[in-house]
């Protein structure tokens, strides 16, 4: 009654809010129907079917000691065990410039607490192959990470063009410090034969986006270029590599390469599926970039124009700043979905995480093991893609990447 | 300021823009056209030297190799040519059911993604996102490796009722036999096609005349069904037999008998194709339907249509304009990934080409053969997008 009397009089209630009973929730998001009520019983005895088979299978069936024995094949395939401090310095790398650009372009707590409990954890999966010391391995990437993110907030300014630097360095620096140099010494060289597991997937896959990089940025450019010549070699180039399937492409390199290149010149199995790989990647690249390229609207080149900027100094100071940071978004998941592609490496006969797997499989001691052994790709396949994705999800949102 | 006009027409041709593009043009063409043919040289002589000049003509040759499954006669004793014949039609025959097959079950998955029911959303949304970001080729193998081929023995056989049995050797299903009416049969068939093909275009006619649309597909489906059901009655009545036997799979020694079989590579090339796929077809179908406002849905409901009139007249067209081209991309991906049939043992048309480059050491040419295939598999693709892009675009002011 009361109320009605004060709404007569003007007042404006706001509308009720949304507040639910656990009974009242159930009956709204399970049970609002009739099907729905058939659905969400159909639904709970399969999740719980399908937990209690995976349980059973995973704590009594399974054998997981194909695993555990062979976890440091897993990870980093033949690599010489007195060399995997290597590997460790390539994560510790990893981890500063990872905790440097938090604290530089993010700069929020939350973010660093999620990123400093995730990845200690996914490192400590691969720190458990690499030798006894661990553990204080992990936390010492923790900690540098830490500080590292700690010094980015404090110091973001200064910080700004070393850690973009570093971040460019990344991919040399660890070639170099994986490959070596020299017969004996300090860092002896391991050849790429030796290179193997998560590994070889990850250097793969992170060769993959750099080096297509330029190459699919000057492609997207040129299909967009008025001079006829230039748009359709692009256009030839782009649109053939996108209709052949990449294992086509990766045989076509370990067959071809050998021919086409001058007689006596020897390369490693590596280098031609890693060509193979950047000139797949550099096709998709190109077409994603061209989407950043065409959202960039037509008053920016104009404007480039009215001020008298060079054709070149058009591009690299306006329109490529621009439609890159729109595309960031999309090489991240092009990234994912190259670091996925990569498991094709092992049907020419390399090593990378599939390889190792078959490889494993093929000992007589883990006969009939496949479905764990799958099982742990799989995984350790969803742990980094997912992780990647989610990470670079809530950089988006909270670095406004993608939006204009 | 006065000699403006002197150094105007003195601007030397290397500065002039009209010569510059086309000296740039003729250079880069110049210097992409000098490599390739540098590579094909190097290629040439390579070859030349280890006594394999390029040709084609190995094709005719004998193949001196079986193949597991194929879908037209075929035999150790015939042409390379031939060979490459049946992996293209088993490349075709199982990209065509995994796109029938991935769409249907992307649909209702990605309409479960959009469910108001709580654990059918989180069901769907766990489905996606776990095969999203795993490599096919891992799915491929473990569905291989890890299900089809741990099947029990024949004689163990997992018996779903006595219509499908589960073996190593393949899934056994009961299956149509067609009996000497059968081509009687396939003649009824062809007459209801035509009978329903009638039926729809008078209905599309009255529907423009009159301004409502019937459902002309949905009474073309019917009027194909009752045609066929009454040529099925007649042509058993009039001959003693049906046209179709329902054979049975019977366990004869060590083997199945009668129906039809699908060998595990097939299934496990086909599940993991249909389930990776169907993926990305759920989230395609949601980011369509999600594109429609929520305005558009009101107003249809105000005007007083139905539900499902609101599906069928206003959500579903406009949704289909963001979901066909992307789909049409994921069907391309789908033909593609088939390649990967490789891994499985499923004989399509890139293993084929493996087994071709084994026996005849044909490495180039048969690579070369296969790209043109999925090439033009691409190009009839997008010609097809073009098209479809053509036909509904918005047509702005």
């Amino acid at each position: 009654m009361t109320t009605t009397a004060s709404t007569t009089q003007g007042e404006v209630l706001p509308p009720p809010t949304e507040r639910y009973t656990v009974l009242g929730w159930l009956k709204k998001n399970l049970f609002g129907s009739w099907l729905d009520a058939i659905l969400t019983i159909l639904a709970a005895l399969f999740i719980a079917w399908a937990v209690y088979t995976g349980a059973n299978w995973v704590f009594k069936t399974a054998r997981w000691d194909v695993i555990v024995n062979n976890f440091a094949l897993f990870m980093k395939g033949q690599y010489p065990t007195e060399e995997a401090w290597r590997l460790w310095l390539v994560i510790y790398l990893a981890a500063a410039i990872g905790g440097l650009m938090w604290g530089v372009f993010v700069r929020s707590r939350e973010m660093a607490g999620w990123l400093l409990l995730i990845l200690p954890l996914l490192f400590a999966l691969a720190a458990l192959a690499l030798g006894s010391n661990v553990w204080i391995n992990v936390l010492l990437i923790d900690v540098v990470a830490l500080v590292a993110y700690f010094l980015g907030r404090t110091f973001p300014k200064q910080l700004q063009r070393p850690t973009i630097t570093l971040l460019l360095l990344y991919l040399p620096l660890i070639l170099l410090i994986v490959r070596g140099f020299g017969e004996n010494g300090f860092m002896p060289q391991v050849g790429t034969n030796f290179w193997g597991g998560l590994l070889l997937s990850l250097l793969l896959a992170i060769i993959g986006i750099v080096f297509s990089f330029p190459i699919g940025v000057l492609l997207a450019l040129g299909r967009q270029s008025e001079l006829k010549a230039i748009h359709w070699l692009s256009v030839i180039y782009i649109e053939v590599i996108r209709g052949v399937p990449l294992v086509t492409l990766l045989f076509m390199g370990m067959v071809m390469l050998p021919y086409v290149l001058p007689a006596g010149l020897r390369i490693d199995n590596f280098i031609r599926v890693a060509v193979a790989i950047v000139m797949f990647a550099a096709a998709y690249l190109a077409e994603n970039v061209r989407g950043g390229l065409q959202s960039i609207p037509k008053g920016q080149y104009e404007a480039a124009d009215a001020i008298a900027l060079g054709g070149f100094a058009k591009m690299t100071r306006i329109i490529l700043p621009q439609a890159l940071r729109a595309v960031i978004p999309v090489l991240v998941g092009q990234f994912i979905g190259l670091f996925k592609d990569t498991s094709l490496v092992a049907l020419v006969g390399l090593f990378d995480l599939l390889g190792i797997a078959r490889a494993v499989l093929a000992n007589p001691n883990y006969i009939g093991t496949q479905l764990e052994v799958y099982t742990f790709i799989a995984l350790v396949y969803w742990v980094f893609s997912y992780g990647l994705s989610y990470a670079s999800k809530r950089l988006e949102t909270s670095l406004g990447v993608g939006e204009r | 300021m006065t000699t403006n006009t002197s150094e105007q027409q003195a601007v030397p041709f290397w500065r002039d823009e009209r010569y510059l593009q086309v000296i740039i043009q003729v250079v880069l063409v110049g210097a992409v056209v000098g490599f390739i043919y540098y590579l094909i040289h190097n290629l040439v002589t390579g070859l030349e030297a280890s006594g394999q000049p390029l040709t084609l003509s190995f094709l005719k040759q004998t193949a001196q190799f079986d193949i597991g499954e194929k879908l037209i006669e075929y035999s150790r004793a015939s042409t390379y040519a031939r060979a490459f014949l049946v992996g293209l039609l088993n490349t075709i025959k199982v990209s065509f059911l995994g796109i029938i097959l991935a769409t249907i079950l992307g649909i209702i998955i990605g309409v479960a993604r959009l469910s108001n029911n709580w654990l059918i959303n989180k069901l769907a949304s766990i489905y996606v996102e776990f095969l999203r970001n795993i490599p096919l080729l891992v799915l491929l193998v473990f569905l291989a490796a890890g299900v089809f081929f741990k099947l029990p023995k024949v004689q163990h056989a997992v018996a779903l009722g006595k219509i499908a049995f589960l073996t190593n050797r393949g899934v056994f299903v009961a299956w149509g036999e067609p009996t000497a009416s059968w081509p009687f049969y396939v003649w009824a068939l062809i007459i209801a096609l035509f009978v329903a093909l009638v039926v729809a275009v008078i209905l599309i006619r009255q529907g423009r005349e009159t301004g409502r649309m019937p459902l002309y597909w949905l009474w073309g489906t019917v009027a194909f069904l009752v045609v066929a059901a009454i040529g099925w009655i007649v042509i058993t009545l009039a001959t003693p037999q049906p046209p179709l036997r329902l054979s049975l799979p019977e366990l004869a020694g060590r083997n199945f008998k009668g129906g039809t079989s699908w060998s595990p590579e097939f299934m496990a090339l086909l599940l993991g194709l249909v389930i990776y796929t169907a993926a990305y077809i759920a989230e395609v179908v949601r980011a369509g339907i999600q594109s429609v406002s929520k305005g558009q849905r009101e107003a249809a409901g105000a005007l007083g249509l139905s539900g499902f009139q609101t599906m069928r007249l206003v959500v579903f067209p406009q949704a289909l304009r963001v979901i066909v081209p992307p789909l049409t991309s994921q069907y391309l991906n789908l033909t593609k990934n088939s390649s990967l049939a490789i891994a499985v043992g499923y004989p399509d048309l890139f293993a084929v080409g493996g087994t071709i480059i084994n026996q005849s050491g044909r490495a180039i040419e048969a690579i070369s053969l296969t790209m043109m295939v999925y090439l033009t598999f691409s190009l009839i693709t997008s010609l097809f997008m073009n098209w479809y892009n053509q036909r509904i675009r918005l047509v702005e002011r």
